[in-house]
């Protein structure tokens, strides 16, 4: 039940049958971007100077960390999988860092290797575990999460150790500057373009479509010649190897604490699954998925605004993603 | 699918009929998918029985058992809830936080006074009725996906126990306290309280038509409302159950404790802790195969294992390594069959 069945196929008509389908497809995910849009406005209409550059790219930048996790969430997804490790893959990505480093910048880029290393190290075994031992991922992950959260600080003997260096949390924090109009343009910010990029060019190719293929029905993708596993497998080290990349990205804006990563594989499933992706596999676009977290970073940001903060957050974001959920099923059950 | 099927009604002799119920009980038990869970349950308690004894620690004594028994009530009880939405392809993340706001409604409603027992303990099944109610209609009428779902009502309920409560509040009477600590000879009142609770989700599993209907919803969704049953009120009905559940642990907890406290539920681990449980015990997480028994020895298994951590003093972190490590590798083996 793709998107593209909706279309009748018209024989001879090859532009106008590519511009229905692109239209539905839009119909099919657009509910996020409309979403996305009353709440850029709202929170503009609240606080004018929002939409100026420079507060607007301070928002892409605090953005920036979950919009990455989502994309890795997103792949994990759509193949029918999930992954809960990636909060804790996270805290152990920052508990690491400042202890390797301790302040010293020249350790800094061996560190960003080693880093990017855990992180696809991690995904490969929760990759191999959820695939070839045939261990459900929900479980394969939630085990993942108990052994790094009690790992990192074992190591470390129960509370975060060492201190990053300042060139280390540059990456979070700085950007490039001189630029006329918008005076600095955070790496963050270029980051979360390019894996924004990379991630929906990776979704138009082979890959994507296997993935896609293999989230739908296993089964047929397996029989039209999908090395399924291997597709799998290939989905957790993207989501790891994200993860690791956002923990370098929120070592940079926060300290080091024990609590950095906690609830972030929640917070990258909610905002994929705002953005319209099935949980179970099969349906959703990874742009989406990623302006789904932009949607709930605006919604922290509006809910700051509204002054409902600390205690009763909680609730009224329990209730907003209900809400935003249960809309969004709603309109892509009708665009259908 | 399980086979739904009533028995033919044929005529036949008695005792043919008689042995052949006997046979078939005895394959029955051996084609249980609870047989493997006790098998790996009696596994883990000889190993873990060796290590402690070379430890010098002492496992196979009454009252290190009982304690043992004693550890799995409140995770047993949620976790017999937590099959029935997971049998039905379900689940529920909102346990832990309703768990700490049982308690803490329960803890002020007594107030310490002894008549405020009973308003208090159907305050409290009210609370689950009504939360479980909320889970069933968001995941049904409004098309929420139940991971997402009960995650938003796990949000509401943290807000509104972080708004009112910063701390332990209330207190329970003592003879309400009494309850969590009571024990007939050597087994523990509160032992007989998860029996019974897992007997009576075994029976509606097992012997009602709403039993039939989780494993039919569960073992595909489509099918059974194309069958013609009403999937949205199993639906809602099962989460009902689950919650009344997490309420009953969390007066439990409460009467343990003395009082109710806000992050009960959540230090316990007891959502994601009684979905491990469950998978531990032989129930698929895609839903329509598996039973409560299972869930029971997939609770025994954890808290041998927490038990024996205990006796070998192990650091509270490598304890959570060991212990995903244990989660992951079990269910590697059920796989492998």
């Amino acid at each position: 039940m793709s998107t593209e069945n909706a279309t009748t196929p018209g024989f001879g008509d090859e532009t106008g049958d590519r511009g229905r389908r692109l239209l539905s497809s839009l119909m099919g995910t657009g509910t996020i971007f409309v979403l996305l849009l009353i709440l850029w406005v709202w929170i503009t209409i609240l606080n004018p100077s929002f939409a100026e550059p420079g507060p607007f790219l301070a928002y892409l930048k605090r953005s920036a960390p979950l919009v990455i996790l989502a994309a890795g969430a997103y792949f994990v997804l759509v193949s029918g999988n999930f992954d809960l490790s990636v909060g804790s893959l996270v805290t152990v990505i920052v508990v690491v860092a400042a202890r390797l480093i301790d302040g010293d910048p020249s350790n800094t880029w061996p560190v960003i290797v080693l880093l990017l290393v855990i992180g696809v190290v991690v995904g490969l075994v929760n990759g191999f575990i959820s695939t070839v031992l045939r261990v459900p991922s929900f479980i394969t992950t939630l085990g993942m999460l108990l052994i790094l959260n009690g790992a990192v600080f074992l190591w470390t003997g129960g509370a975060p150790r060492g201190a990053l260096a300042d060139n280390f949390r540059s990456i979070g924090r700085q950007g490039i500057n001189g630029i006329p109009w918008i005076e600095q343009l955070p790496w963050s910010v270029l980051l979360l373009f390019a894996i924004g990029a990379a991630s929906a060019l990776l979704m138009r190719s082979d890959f994507g479509r296997q993935l896609i293929a293999t989230g739908d029905n296993e089964r047929a993708a397996r029989l039209s010649g999908v090395r399924v596993n291997r597709v799998r497998i290939l989905a957790f080290v993207l989501s790891g190897t994200l993860a690791a990349v956002a923990g370098i990205l929120l070592a940079g804006f926060g300290g080091v604490s024990a609590q950095v990563g906690q609830g972030l594989e929640f917070d990258a499933i909610t905002a994929c699954v705002l953005g319209g992706v099935v949980l179970g596999g099969g349906r959703g676009s990874v742009v989406a998925a990623m302006a789904g977290a932009l949607t709930l970073e605006a919604l922290f940001t509006w809910l700051n605004l509204q002054g409902i903060s600390g205690a009763l957050e909680d609730t009224v974001q329990g209730v907003i993603i209900i809400a935003a959920v249960s809309f969004a099923s709603y309109r892509l059950r009708g665009a259908r | 699918m399980t086979v739904v099927d009533p028995p033919e009604q044929s005529a036949g002799s008695r005792a043919s009929r008689r042995s052949e119920r006997v046979a078939g009980w005895r394959v029955g038990i051996l084609a249980s998918p609870a047989a493997p869970v006790y098998g790996a349950l009696i596994g883990i308690f000889v190993i873990a029985w060796i290590v402690v004894t070379i430890h010098g620690g002492t496992f196979l004594t009454v009252p290190n058992v009982v304690n043992m028994l004693q550890r799995s009530v409140a995770l047993g009880i949620v976790s017999a809830g937590q099959t029935v939405v997971i049998l039905l392809g379900s689940l529920d993340l909102s346990v832990a936080q309703l768990i700490s706001l049982a308690s803490l409604l329960a803890a002020t409603t007594m107030d310490g006074q002894d008549a405020n027992v009973v308003p208090a303990i159907a305050a409290v099944l009210a609370l689950g009725v009504g939360v479980g109610l909320a889970n069933g209609v968001i995941i049904t009428k409004l098309r929420v996906n139940a991971f997402i779902a009960t995650l938003g009502t796990a949000l509401f309920i943290s807000g509104i126990i972080q708004n009112r409560w910063d701390g332990p509040a209330g207190a329970v009477p003592k003879s309400f306290e009494d309850l969590g600590y009571t024990r007939f000879g050597v087994i523990p009142l509160s032992f007989f309280l998860l029996a019974v609770i897992v007997v009576v989700v075994w029976f509606i599993l097992r012997n009602t038509r709403f039993g039939y209907r989780i494993y039919a919803v569960g073992g595909s969704e489509d099918v059974s409302k194309l069958s013609g049953l009403r999937t949205h009120r199993t639906i809602i009905a099962a989460h009902v159950v689950c919650s009344l559940t997490a309420v009953i642990t969390g007066l439990f907890l409460a009467s343990r404790l003395g009082a109710g406290t806000p992050t009960v539920g959540t230090d316990g681990g007891y959502d994601l802790e009684s979905i491990a449980a469950v998978v531990l015990g032989g129930t698929a997480l895609a839903g329509g195969r598996g039973g409560v028994l299972g869930t029971l020895g997939g609770v025994f298994i954890l808290a041998v294992l927490d038990n024996t951590f205990n006796q070998l003093e192990l650091n509270a972190f490598l304890k959570d390594v060991v212990r995903g490590v244990i989660l992951i590798a079990a269910i590697a083996v059920y796989a492998l069959r």
